[in-house]
């Protein structure tokens, strides 16, 4: 099950990831800690910073996507391997890519599967 | 598009990546277009033209023997090697190198914190550390130490302090590479070297001094070229037991002069973490007289400025003052700094802003119950890691040129005509005004700020910002305001800049470059240091 809460306390990391990996599919248990790291502090629910209503990243798919995708993409379904490693290896607008040292594409296929989890 | 490094021919390169393969394993070397396009400079003005420099190949060694092993084959085949760590350095050139065709030499891979000592106050890492990295490593152990990041927090501190970065905490850890202490180098040859108190076996004070015995060397692999770092020691805060902040606010234009007086002594003396200028002013650019007024050629003058002030009911500047220790002590700190400038400012008013006990809560970290408008960036004030910054960057990313100018209000005021008036004539925002304030960045040195945006799709838009960066940097030095740190493209036109006695010390340095490294190996060109190979 995607963990929904992730408005990424950094300091809270430790304990959701080992509340849900005991029963998580390895895979998705993997991308959700990955997610956690790489991606959530841009693209994570919850506010951004000094009075930000969310986060950089979540605040411009927010605006992009004007209500017919969700900002946050844990709220996503659509988001397969081979579409998330276009835009993690490619970069979109201020997006940077990010290299195969950084972000392997095992740890893609992860967040995928992790993404693709029922919210 | 198929990048050759120079003076090799495609078997020539097929067997240097092929000597790389046999050091660090099939999987940790790239070459093709598709694994190369991260390694451009999503950020660069010269995105997809001529100038773009680009690397031929990149190789991820997993620990120090591989990396030594990497520099001996680079040595053997001539092909110049990038050093980056991890993050993105957006803004001074992402992971692009100085030289077409160079193998950056990726060091994601050694990313262990070796040793975070909250009894003396200091660290030991990898390149490949970031900080979010470093702050789970001290907060997941519940260390009683605070690390000073930049935004964003992706940054490898060993890589962030190269470039020599600064943070938003107090003075002798903000600078950054002011802070480290202790390093670990790959030199040219292969052969490794520790500096200070690492020279000297059986030491176990590295992190504490870092100079031990004669020249101290750390300072050439700071925006240089002598080697690649694969240890660096970091002195760290005693996390503080208190955080207070207070907001003073003066009426005239000209109470700047006394209020960075004031700023001055109060750092200068440790009584202030990093204190952040604002003009309350600013408020008012969206009115065309005032916006015209503030960017007018030659300046506005005081009585102009303060008019449109009183008119306003604003004060002209304001300082955010944070304060970090025990909490009486963070009192009597705001306490002492209130008396003293409303008590020499005529008008001056101070306002008390929030304060609490540390670690802050999540809200707290939220910045969101400050009773005044703050400049302050809470997590960056308290040490932690955010990517929150990412919301100031427009269109696809930006460039920074950050002229480094004296802590002087009529230095300020100089620096704002002068700039402002070479910036009018491209169409971009006025980041030089007479309400621009200054960064408070460095420990004792003021910056400002022209970051103009980049478009991938729009090459004139590109060109335009590509030469409004060479022209403020020329216009800058005019007056003797530097670059601090440059993209790998503007590095030439900065190093210039520094032409003291027909250029000696650029003449001493790449003495030392054509001793250390004569086959030119490392970062030709970084820091405006080239090799002899690549000086024609």
């Amino acid at each position: 099950m995607k963990y929904l809460a992730i408005a990424l306390p950094l300091s809270a990391l430790a304990l959701t990831a080992s509340v849900s990996a005991q029963d998580e599919d390895p895979q998705v248990a993997h991308g959700r800690q990955v997610f956690e790291h790489m991606c959530a502090p841009c693209h994570g629910q919850g506010p951004g910073d000094d009075g930000s209503e969310m986060l950089p990243g979540t605040a411009a798919l927010t605006e992009k996507y004007a209500g017919s995708r969700p900002g946050a993409l844990e709220l996503r379904n659509d988001l397969p391997a081979p579409v998330l490693s276009l835009f993690v290896r490619r970069g979109v607008g201020a997006m940077s890519p990010f290299r195969a040292s950084e972000l392997s594409d095992e740890d893609i296929a992860a967040i995928a599967a992790y993404l693709a989890e029922p919210d | 598009m198929s990048i050759l490094p120079p003076d090799l021919d495609e078997a020539g390169f097929a067997a240097f990546l092929s000597d790389l393969r046999v050091a660090v394993g099939e999987d940790w070397v790239w070459s093709s277009d598709t694994d190369m396009f991260p390694y451009r400079d999503s950020f660069s003005p010269v995105w997809n033209t001529p100038e773009e420099i680009h690397a031929s190949s990149a190789v991820a060694p997993a620990d120090v023997a591989q990396v030594q092993e990497v520099v001996r084959i680079a040595g053997r085949h001539g092909v110049p090697l990038h050093p980056i760590s991890t993050g993105k350095n957006f803004g001074y050139g992402g992971p692009s190198p100085n030289v077409q065709g160079s193998a950056v030499l990726d060091l994601k891979r050694l990313d262990e914190v070796i040793e975070v000592n909250e009894d003396r106050n200091y660290c030991l890492v990898e390149p490949g550390v970031s900080y979010f990295d470093l702050y789970r490593h001290i907060t997941d152990r519940g260390l009683k130490v605070m690390i000073d990041c930049p935004d964003p927090g992706w940054g490898s501190p060993v890589g962030n302090s190269l470039d020599r970065g600064v943070g938003y905490t107090m003075p002798q850890f903000r600078d950054h590479f002011g802070a480290h202490c202790g390093m670990e180098v790959v030199l040219p040859n292969g052969e490794l070297m520790r500096t200070g108190m690492g020279a000297m076996p059986g030491a176990n004070s590295w992190q504490e001094y870092p100079y031990g015995f004669g020249p101290d060397p750390s300072g050439l692999f700071a925006q240089g070229n002598f080697g690649v770092v694969t240890k660096m020691g970091f002195r760290l805060m005693p996390q503080p037991e208190y955080y207070r902040t207070g907001l003073i606010r003066v009426p005239r234009r000209r109470d700047l002069v006394k209020l960075v007086q004031h700023v001055n002594y109060l750092s200068d003396s440790g009584m202030v973490s990093e204190v952040r200028f604002a003009s309350p002013l600013s408020a008012l650019l969206g009115n065309p007289e005032f916006a015209a007024t503030a960017t007018k050629l030659g300046g506005p003058t005081d009585a102009e400025m303060d008019a449109f002030a009183s008119a306003a009911g604003l004060h002209s500047w304001a300082i955010d003052l944070q304060f970090l220790g025990p909490e009486a002590a963070t009192l009597a700190q705001w306490e002492y700094a209130k008396d003293r400038v409303l008590s020499d400012i005529p008008g001056a008013e101070a306002l008390d802003g929030d304060h609490f006990a540390l670690p802050a809560t999540e809200e707290q970290l939220d910045n969101v119950t400050q009773p005044y408008p703050s400049a302050i960036r809470r997590r960056g004030a308290l040490g932690v890691p955010s990517l929150g910054i990412w919301e100031i960057v427009r269109d696809d990313g930006h460039v920074g040129f950050f002229p480094v100018l004296p802590r002087d209000g009529e230095a300020i005021f100089e620096l704002q005509r002068v700039l402002g008036d070479a910036q009018r004539q491209y169409p971009l925002p006025p980041y030089f005004s007479a309400v621009t304030a200054p960064l408070f960045w460095h420990s004792h040195t003021f910056q400002m700020v022209f970051a103009p945006s980049i478009k991938r799709d729009d090459p004139e838009h590109n060109a335009m910002v590509h030469r409004s960066m060479k022209h403020m940097v020329a216009v800058a030095a005019e007056h003797g305001w530097g670059d601090y740190r440059a993209a790998p493209i503007y590095q030439d036109d900065v190093a210039a800049t520094y032409s003291f006695n027909n250029g000696s010390m650029r003449t001493f340095l790449e003495a030392m470059k054509d001793a250390v490294d004569p086959n030119g190996i490392i970062a030709p060109g970084r820091g405006g240091i080239w090799p002899r190979r690549f000086r024609s």
